[in-house]
Formats: C-alpha cells, structure tokens, sequence
C-alpha cells in the first residue's frame, strides 16, 4: 500500500503527516532509514569488537606460553631404548635406534610413504621425509619426536604394529597406535591407518654430544 | 492449544494477579487442559522421562559442584573425597553418573518412537530439528561431565575428541589449541569444561522450553500417525498423561535405581578410576557407550577428514530426516516395507554400537563399514524410496475410530 493511499481520513494523523513529507522529498528511501542503517552497523560492529576478547581469553595464557625448554641427556637412554618425556603438556619419544631400525628406514622409497614430507620443525618446511630429514645433525640413532598420533592425538605404543623390524619373535622400532590403529615405521613416519602426517619432529638441538634441549 | 483458555480466577486476588501475570492459565492451557490424543502407547511417555532426567541431573549436580574441585592436581581426589567422605556423596555422585546413561536410553527410545510413528512429518519438522539440538548439546555436555574427574579415560576420550576439530583444514590446529587453551588438554581445559559443564543445562533447559512449545503448536503425533479431528480424539493432559506419565517415571526409576544401587560402575570404563597419565594412553580407549555408534563410524573411515565428517553427518542427517523421508503416511503401522526397514536400521545402530565397543581390529573394522555403508544408505537411498514404492495400508478414518475398532476386536 503506497503512502497515498492509505488517506482514509481528511485529517492526517501526526505520522501520516510525516510520511507524506518524507515521501515527497526522497521517494522510498530516506534520511531516518540511513540513519536506521548507520547506527544498526555501528552496533554490529561494536558487539563484534566486543565478542572478540570473550572469543580470545581461550587461547593459551602467558604463563602457557611461557614454556620452560626441557634438557634431556642422551647418554642415559641405552641403544633400543625408548623414554617418554613430557614437553608443553605433551609426550616426547626419545629413541635409540639400532642399526636394523635405521636401514629399515632409509630401504622405503619415498613413493610408499603416506605422508612424503619430513615434518621437521628443525630443517626447512616441505623436504622429503628421508630418515635422514627425521633426525638433527645427522644423529641418526637418536630419533626424537612428538609421541602424539597425528590421527586423534593418542600415545602410540613402541616396538610394535607392522612396520617394525622383525628379529625371531621380537618387534624393534615402529608404532602402533591403539586408539585408532595407526602404524608408523621405524622413522616415525605413517604408513598404515587414518592418521594423515608423520610424527612430528619438535624443534631441538645439540648442547653437547650426548645433551639436546627441546623447545 | 485451540480455544480459548478455560482459567477463570476465582478469588479476588488471583484475579488481580491474571490481569498482570497470566502465568496460571498459561500452565493451567498447558500442563492440564492440553488436548493429548486419547491413544498414546507408552513409547510417548519418554518426553516426559527426559524431562525429570534433566532436573535429577541438575539437582545431583549441583550438590557434586559444592565438592568438587576443577583442578589437574585435585580433580580425581575430589571425586574420591565425594565418594568416600562427603554425607551420601556416593549416592549423588552414583546418582549423576548413571542419570546419564538413563538419560541417553530415554533419549534413544524417545528418537526411534519417533521416527517409528513419523512424529518428524509435516506439521512437526521445526519440533524434531530442535530436539536434534537438544541432543546434541546433551551429547557435548555430557562429553565434558565425563571429563571432569580427570581419570585416564576422561583425559584420553578428551584428547581423542577435542582432536576430532583439528581434521578441519588449515585451521585445525588453531581450533584445537584455543579449545585447550595450551598444546594438550591440560588444566585451562579442565577448568572450561567445569564451566561449560554447569552451563549447558541450563541451555538445555531452555531449548527443551522452546520443544515444548513447539509440540503444543500442532499438540501430539500419535500411534495412528493421523491428525487429531475433533475433540472426541482427545483427552486432557490432566489428570490422564500425568497419571500415565508419572506411573512410567516410577518404572523407569526402578530401572534406574538398579544399576545406581546394585551395577553403579556396569555402564563406566573400570580404568577412569585410574588418575589421567598423559604420557601413557590406555590400551584400548573407547568412549562411553552412548558414543560408540559414531565412534564406530568415526573408525570405519581410514581418512583423518572424512572420519570426523562422516562421523559429524552421521548426527547431523537427522536434521534432514523430515524432507528425506518421502512418504506421506506418518505411522510405520500402515508402512508394511518401512515397519521391517525400521527394525534392521535399529539393529545397524546397536551393531555399530558394539563395534564401536571393540578394538580396531581389520574384522571389526571392515563390518565397522558395512554397518556405516548401511546406516547412510538408511537416509539417503532406502528412506526416500521406501516412500515412493510401498503402498501403504488403509489408514483409520479418525483416532476415536481406530480406538473404538480395537477395543471392539478385543471383545
């Protein structure tokens, strides 16, 4: 119904009054619906703002983000040994490789792996995940790497699934996952199930020949 | 609610009170007058279970809050404290525990009824979408009850599920970290659960509000599935279905009173009552048993994405479910195909539950699939065709006929 036609009495009422002034200076659109407009963005924008520090206050606090790094002495975990350190809330392994488990690695051609980059926070981002690319400093017995299955999250267990090193009836090296059955070979490096990247390898480095810090 | 209501203050006062607050007549139009089909079966009393659940649940969970203590360090202590020092602790926290299982049981039987009688079809589409919410805030409040007494299942079913958002490409690990609020589930975690936990409730409460008003809009499906015609189909709520009503919440407490009294922890994982580890992950980590059809599904798929989405779609469809569902006969009585139908999609539902249940194992994994395979085929193929091939069978004229010709073959 146009403004017009809506003169039912002779004598208009206030708003009736005020449309009809409206009407005739703008047509359809005017000055209040801008205004209607303009203050209707500015309250959008505003509780916008406003929700974001709500949003944000659940992000890691400062004293999260204040990581204490962990020094780990490599000289106490014997060759086929494997400790689990906690690093940020997180699991770590650290592994002695023998030498079975790092010539299984390096046998597996970069074809037959599910996950073919290195996921090394230590070398640059997207190389090959050759054993080599899996370790720092070229110290290929000790493997270290986030005990975290890229899947769901869950601690893999060592020395199983179907990618260890097979000696008589003992497993050496690989993971298998019990949460999901994720297998990982003896580079950490998945190979079977649903998880969908390698194990990642957490920034570390060399104090000495035998002491590395993670973080 | 047809007509207009039938409250007519008599005192003096309570007329004053009307003219501002009409709060009597509205309860009065809506918990006794309300015109209920006179044939509801006992399927229909499960509403009304779910009701008193949420307020048992509140209840005890507000007295185990008085003793509990959101902290890594004092969590699982303060359950213990509850258990075994706090003045029947162990019945509010028995109480709570197993009010969740009896919960999930009425909710389950409460969805099957209806999609059984149909009670998702048109005029009912908004009514069913919101108790699809309501179950899925029950699902995540329940999810972080479980967590809070910090034992290795509430801390690895923690893990394993916050992990679900980090599938979502490029921004999952963000997602993840800011649910944690660090880089693994660890006290800020525990500490937003707490509170989420105490919160949602009472979302529920409201939306299970929102439910209710929704159903009073079109008022009952029922077992014939046809419209109510007149008032010869119906009787008041009161006193007839809070007779009906209560005498089923009574039967089901017995239920309930026998696993919170004699099985407490049948229905629990034994190994929560070990403290969280997060350097060690259980053996075999499995969910509470009202997750583990999902679960299942979420294990079937050998994808990190597509497992988490066919395991989020696999709630989410019943959102669906009303426009899926092609045929325009509402009760599964008069559906000679889909009554049978109906029974082997139950049956999938419990298998995927037990596999679920199980270890990885290539067996369980690969019926893990079929089952999965079959429960999407449930909505996608066999729900809209079954509508469009079956010839249904001749529905009653009218409830009070249909009430009338059973009772007149039981003579």
């Amino acid at each position: 119904m146009s403004k017009r036609e809506s003169f039912g009495s002779i004598c208009p009422t206030f708003d009736e009054g005020e449309a009809i002034v409206s009407a005739a200076v703008e047509n359809d659109v005017n000055r209040r619906d801008f205004l209607f407009l303009a203050t209707g963005a500015v309250a959008g924008v505003g509780a916008a703002l406003t929700a974001w520090p709500f949003i944000y206050q659940m992000n890691p606090d400062a004293a999260v983000l204040a990581l204490a790094s962990i020094e780990v002495d490599l000289s106490s975990v014997a060759e086929g040994q494997e400790v689990i350190l906690k690093w940020r809330g997180n699991p770590v392994f650290v592994r002695h490789r023998g030498q079975a488990e790092i010539d299984a690695a390096k046998a597996v051609k970069m074809g037959d792996l599910k996950d073919p980059v290195a996921r090394n926070a230590n070398i640059k981002d997207g190389l090959d995940a050759t054993d080599e690319n899996r370790v720092v400093g070229g110290k290929e017995q000790f493997l270290i790497m986030m005990a975290v299955c890229t899947h769901l999250g869950c601690v893999p267990l060592g020395d199983s699934g179907e990618f260890a090193v097979v000696q008589g009836n003992t497993k050496t090296g690989g993971w298998f996952c019990p949460c999901h059955g994720s297998q990982y070979d003896t580079a950490g490096r998945i190979r079977k199930g649903p998880a969908p990247q390698n194990l990642a390898v957490p920034p570390y480095k060399y104090l000495s020949d035998t002491k590395i810090q993670i973080g | 609610m047809s007509g207009p209501s039938k409250y007519q203050p008599t005192s003096a006062i309570g007329k004053w009170f009307h003219e501002r607050l009409p709060i009597v007549a509205f309860a009065k139009d809506h918990a006794m007058d309300f015109p209920t089909p006179k044939n509801l079966n006992y399927w229909w009393t499960f509403g009304g279970i779910l009701a008193v659940m949420l307020v048992v649940q509140i209840i005890t969970g507000v007295v185990l809050v008085m003793h509990y203590t959101p902290h890594v360090d004092l969590a699982f202590a303060s359950v213990e404290h509850i258990m075994r020092d706090v003045n029947y602790g162990w019945l509010m926290r028995y109480l709570h525990m197993n009010g969740a299982s009896m919960f999930f049981i009425a909710v389950y039987i409460h969805m099957f009824r209806g999609m059984y009688y149909g009670s998702y079809k048109a005029p009912r589409e908004v009514l069913w979408m919101i108790g699809v919410i309501i179950y899925l805030i029950m699902m995540a409040t329940a999810f972080m009850g479980y967590v809070l007494p910090w034992g290795q299942m509430s801390f690895w079913g923690a893990k394993v599920i916050t992990n679900l958002f980090s599938a979502i490409p490029f921004v999952g690990d963000y997602v993840t970290t800011w649910l944690w609020g660090g880089y693994s589930v660890d006290n800020p975690t525990l500490n937003r659960f707490f509170s989420l936990h105490y919160l949602l409730p009472f979302v529920l409460a409201g939306i299970v509000f929102l439910h209710i008003w929704a159903l009073h809009v079109p008022g009952n499906n029922n077992p014939t599935g046809i419209s109510v015609k007149g008032p010869q189909d119906t009787v008041p709520f009161h006193p007839y279905y809070t007779m009906k009503d209560g005498f089923a919440i009574v039967v089901f407490f017995i239920f309930y009173g026998l696993f919170v009294f004699y099985g407490p922890n049948y229905l629990g994982d034994a190994v929560n009552y070990v403290p969280a580890n997060p350097l060690s992950t259980p053996a075999h980590i499995k969910p509470e048993w009202y997750y583990l059809p999902f679960y299942a599904i979420l294990r079937s798929i050998p994808d990190k994405l597509f497992g988490v989405l066919a395991m989020f779609s696999s709630i989410l469809i019943l959102l669906f479910l009303p426009w899926l569902d092609t045929s325009r006969v509402r009760s599964g009585k008069y559906r000679p195909i889909f009554k049978l139908e109906f029974w082997v999609f139950a049956a999938v539902c419990v298998a995927l539950g037990f596999i679920g249940s199980r270890p990885p194992d290539p067996t369980y994994v690969m019926w893990g699939q079929i089952l999965t395979v079959y429960y999407f085929g449930h909505f996608i193929i066999l729900l809209p065709l079954m509508g469009l091939l079956e010839t249904p069978k001749p529905l009653p004229s009218s409830i009070s006929d249909d009430v009338l010709a059973k009772s007149a073959m039981a003579k």
